[in-house]
């Protein structure tokens, strides 16, 4: 079967969507939605086998063969992980939301196209093999994103929320487009597989560099990490299914599938390492410091989630070592990430639906105003708690496993003697244990303070109570998952996480049974990774009893100085810059445009001429002077000069006549007696008509201008009259090929049966210039009329700012 | 001849622009009609002041002036008749309406920015 149709399947039915939702009244939409994700996990989960044998998918659906940009959907052990993560999660939002969204209040049928975009976005992303598709569906993620967190669009908040995060990972896109397309210049394909296997001659390559780090940054503007996370916090204004779906669970582990995909091809670069290992780690303490800041639910969870992106990236940072090692220490910092981003997954997953039940019961997602919901919430109460400990990394949940491993590795790092690595190689685990106290610390914090402690439900704007089954399944299935995952680890690594190793460092493992890891939950006494554990509990309970004591260090730090401050910065100054920038040069009067116009074409113009060498006189390739022609130039110049400098206008147009006149004894002169015709009678017209609509104008004025003015017009006007002469005497001097005249001379009697050349150019060799010469003519003709004879009345109201 | 003529076209092309960047609409039309003159005789220049006798057949006539710029420059009056004559009736319906010659009070206003 062609699966990659399959990538299409959900926003074939958002097509259907709204017709559902219009005529299908008695049913929640959401319902008919389910069948979708649940049908797609349940097919993919059939690839678990291939899977694990080491195996590949592959379906094609060409798209533009001529380009090599083909739909290609591959699946090997990584995509399948993210397509399961997709689809079953999906699932459990779309249950959840049926719950969750009132019927006869939101708007359904635009909910759920939104969601089964994107759906299908993050579907194309993880299982594209082309980068031109996967740019493709990458940006409908941001852009489904966009439609979901503006959902409730009568917002402010929703609306910029939904504005910065767009801004944001769109940026991070266009830098991701310009790192593929160096990509595909290196290696000629679009093929990801293809450039996999071209990896090591494209080491070397001088765009390596510059692709390496274009890439990172739409992985990282995707996955929130540091400075690019403040994008997340915002998008907490989206319905909690959708925080619960896209902003813990599934897209912005976009940025880690790319990570992760392109690991072959960059991670034996040490800039690699270090980036994604340092900026992981920065955005893990950074995430954890900052939560415990917050006092709303999502907002905890959201820089929750920046952190543990943080560190599950700090995890393939350092996966990326083996490469230039054989210690078994960094093939399992591999393993940990995709263990810890399943893990997280389900427990985030999780704890968001429950902070949206509270929102749902209580009406408040304020932690101030929360507390002892434990007692009439007590399902919640105990999904939160596992979740929460698992993030805090505490047994007997999946979260302290892959802790666990994550401290291990990061113990490693410092023997690691490569890149500098043993000289700041030591900050590694420090910041990563002070990080996981902090993780610690708003884990109990977000738990705790919620659900224990002083009840005032009187604030309250609702009286709590349990929320309904329906509600509470996804999560229930969530948090038993976090509990199974514990006791299974072994398990999940053969069916899940080893195809998923072994896509990440192919070169590495010859099937993904050769992956050596056992994830036990127990090492003994002797294992670093428990005892920092036991310091964290230890540390991270002080740090949450002394909470109120230590809380008001944040406010040291001073509103202007916050990343978000700077990004607003960012925006005013651009729009108020560009605003500036413009209404400089943009002044609305024609004589400035015409002066930038004439000074940048001379400039250039002259520029060119001299820089290139073009400028030649050929003396030679003159004709004699004659008397009569330097008379009459004579003549021109003082018509001109008077034309200029004419105080009056009748003056003005008297001379313009005379220089007519003079530039016809000049067609005279140089033997063009059909022009001299013309140019008579038109010039007698000309000035006839000049003299008509003039007496109806006012008379000359110069209207106050200054003679600064006048000099700046006057230097414009002659570099223009110089640029002229001197590509007129250049390219008169440097003629490449002789006139194609002869022609017309040997064949104007045999040929068309005329005598006067230049007429029978004009309506035989070149009649189509005469017809549409006369088509102007009438053209004009008719506008005169239309401008003389119809008056249209002025509507005040045309204007549309009005 | 083909300096001189260089020259002169280079004057009509520095008073043309010099009358076109003037603030009085009139100037500006008196500008382009003499761009309009240096545009022509710039395409006649260029194509070579040559030739003895006029591009007409005549038994014992062999040298001839270049036909092909006359015919083109022929095109360009007519045309740059018709457009002056459009310019100054727009000239003077813009005066009719707005009571103003003057090109910077002619430039919109502020709400359309």
């Amino acid at each position: 079967m062609e699966f990659v149709l399959l990538i299409f399947l959900p926003v074939i039915f958002a097509i259907l969507v709204p017709f559902v939702y219009k005529y299908i009244k008695g049913i929640h939409t959401g319902w008919l939605v389910l069948l979708v994700p649940l049908a797609l996990f349940s097919y993919y989960l059939s690839f678990m086998p291939l899977m694990m044998d080491g195996g590949h998918a592959i379906s094609e659906l060409k798209w533009i063969p001529s380009l090599g940009i083909t739909f290609t959907s591959y699946i090997d052990g990584l995509s399948l992980l993210f397509t399961l993560l997709i689809t079953g999660i999906g699932s459990l939002v779309v249950l959840y939301s049926v719950f969750y969204m009132d019927k006869q209040k939101e708007d359904l049928g635009s909910f759920y196209v939104y969601l089964l975009l994107f759906m299908t976005a993050m579907l194309g992303v993880v299982q594209s093999d082309n980068t031109i598709t996967l740019y493709l569906f990458w940006e409908l993620t941001s852009i489904s994103s966009f439609l979901l967190i503006g959902f409730w669009y009568t917002r402010d908040k929703s609306r910029f929320g939904a504005l910065k995060s767009m801004m944001i990972t769109v940026f991070g896109g266009l830098m991701m487009l310009g790192g593929f397309t160096l990509l595909s210049i290196m290696g000629n394909t679009f093929s990801i597989r293809e450039l996999i296997a071209q990896a090591p001659e494209l080491v070397n390559h001088p765009y390596f560099t510059l692709a390496l780090l274009l890439i990172l940054l739409g992985a990282f503007t995707k996955s929130a990490q540091f400075p690019f996370y403040i994008w997340l916090p915002d998008a907490m204004e989206a319905p909690t299914p959708v925080s619960a779906y896209l902003h813990s669970a599934t897209m912005v582990k976009a940025g880690i599938y790319l990570v992760a995909r392109f690991t072959p091809i960059f991670g034996t670069s040490s800039t690699w390492i270090w980036l994604v290992t340092g900026i992981g780690l920065l955005t893990l303490f950074w995430g954890s410091f900052f939560a415990v800041k917050q006092t709303d639910l999502k907002a905890i969870l959201a820089f929750s989630t920046v952190s543990q992106l943080g560190l599950i990236m700090s995890l393939l940072g350092a996966g990326a070592i083996s490469y230039h090692t054989t210690e078994a220490m960094f093939a399992l910092a591999t393993y940990a990430a995709i263990f810890h981003l399943i893990n997280h997954a389900t427990f985030k997953g999780g704890l968001f639906m429950i902070a949206g039940i509270i929102d749902h019961e209580t009406g408040t997602r304020d932690i101030r105003k929360l507390g002892g919901l434990m007692s009439v919430m007590p399902i919640s109460f105990t999904v939160a708690l596992i979740g929460s400990f698992s993030m805090a990394g505490l047994p007997p949940f999946n979260g302290f496993l892959s802790k666990e491993m994550f401290l291990d590795s990061m113990v490693a790092l410092q023997h690691f003697e490569l890149f500098n690595f043993d000289t700041w190689g030591i900050l590694f685990p420090i910041i990563a244990w002070v990080a996981s106290v902090f993780t610690f610390t708003y884990s109990l914090y977000f738990v705790l303070k919620t659900f224990v402690g002083q009840k005032n439900f009187e604030q309250l704007p609702r009286q709590p109570h349990e929320a309904p089954i329906g509600m509470l399944l996804s999560p229930m299935i969530l948090a038993s998952l976090v509990l199974i995952f514990f006791f299974i680890p072994n398990l999940v690594g053969k069916w899940i996480i080893k195809p998923a190793v072994m896509a990440v460092q192919p070169t590495l493992y010859a099937s993904p049974e050769a992956v050596d890891v056992h994830v036990l939950a127990w090492h003994g006494f002797g294992s670093t990774a428990l005892w920092l554990t036991v310091g964290i509990v230890i540390v991270g309970s002080l740090l949450y009893v002394t909470i109120p004591k230590w809380q008001p260090l944040y406010k040291i730090q001073p509103a202007k100085l916050s990343l978000n401050e700077g990004y607003d910065a960012l925006m005013r100054g651009s729009e108020k810059g560009m605003n500036r920038m413009s209404r400089l040069y943009m002044d609305g009067v024609i004589r400035t445009y015409l002066l930038y116009m004439f000074a940048f074409l001379s400039v250039t113009m002259i520029a060119v001429l001299f820089i290139k060498d073009a400028f030649v006189i050929d003396m030679t390739s003159f004709t004699a002077l004659s008397l009569y022609g330097v008379l009459n130039a004579v003549i021109l110049v003082l018509a001109v000069g008077f034309v200029v400098f004419a105080k009056s206008r009748l003056a003005a147009i008297i001379a313009l006549g005379g220089v007519g006149y003079s530039v016809a004894l000049f067609f005279v002169i140089f033997k063009a007696p059909d022009l001299a015709l013309t140019q008579l009678v038109i010039e007698t017209v000309s000035v006839a008509l000049f003299l008509l609509a003039f007496k109806h104008l006012p008379a000359l004025s110069s209207h106050g201008e200054t003679a600064k003015t006048k000099i700046v017009n006057f230097v414009v006007a002659l570099s223009v009259g110089v640029m002229v002469t001197l590509v007129a005497l250049s390219s008169h001097s440097q003629k490449l090929i002789p006139s194609i005249s002869q022609y017309y001379k040997d064949t104007v009697a045999t040929e068309a049966g005329g005598g006067n050349i230049v007429n029978v150019i004009l309506v035989d060799y070149r009649g189509f210039d005469t017809f549409f010469e006369i088509g102007v003519l009438a053209i004009a003709g008719i506008a005169v009329l239309g401008m003389i004879r119809l008056r249209v009345s002025r509507k005040e109201t045309t204007d549309e700012n009005k | 001849m083909e300096l001189v003529l260089s020259i002169i076209i280079g004057v009509l092309f520095t008073a043309a622009v010099y009358l076109i960047l003037s603030r009085s609409l009139l100037k500006v039309i008196l500008g382009t009609g003499l761009l309009s003159h240096g545009a022509h005789l710039l395409i006649l220049t260029m194509g070579g002041l040559g030739g003895m006798a006029p591009p007409v057949l005549i038994d014992g006539v062999t040298d001839f002036a270049d036909p092909l710029p006359q015919a083109l420059i022929l095109t360009a009056i007519v045309i740059s008749f018709g457009v002056t004559a459009v310019m100054l009736v727009m000239a003077y319906r813009m005066y009719a309406v707005h009571k103003t010659d003057n090109m910077n009070e002619l430039r919109g206003n502020d709400e359309h920015d």
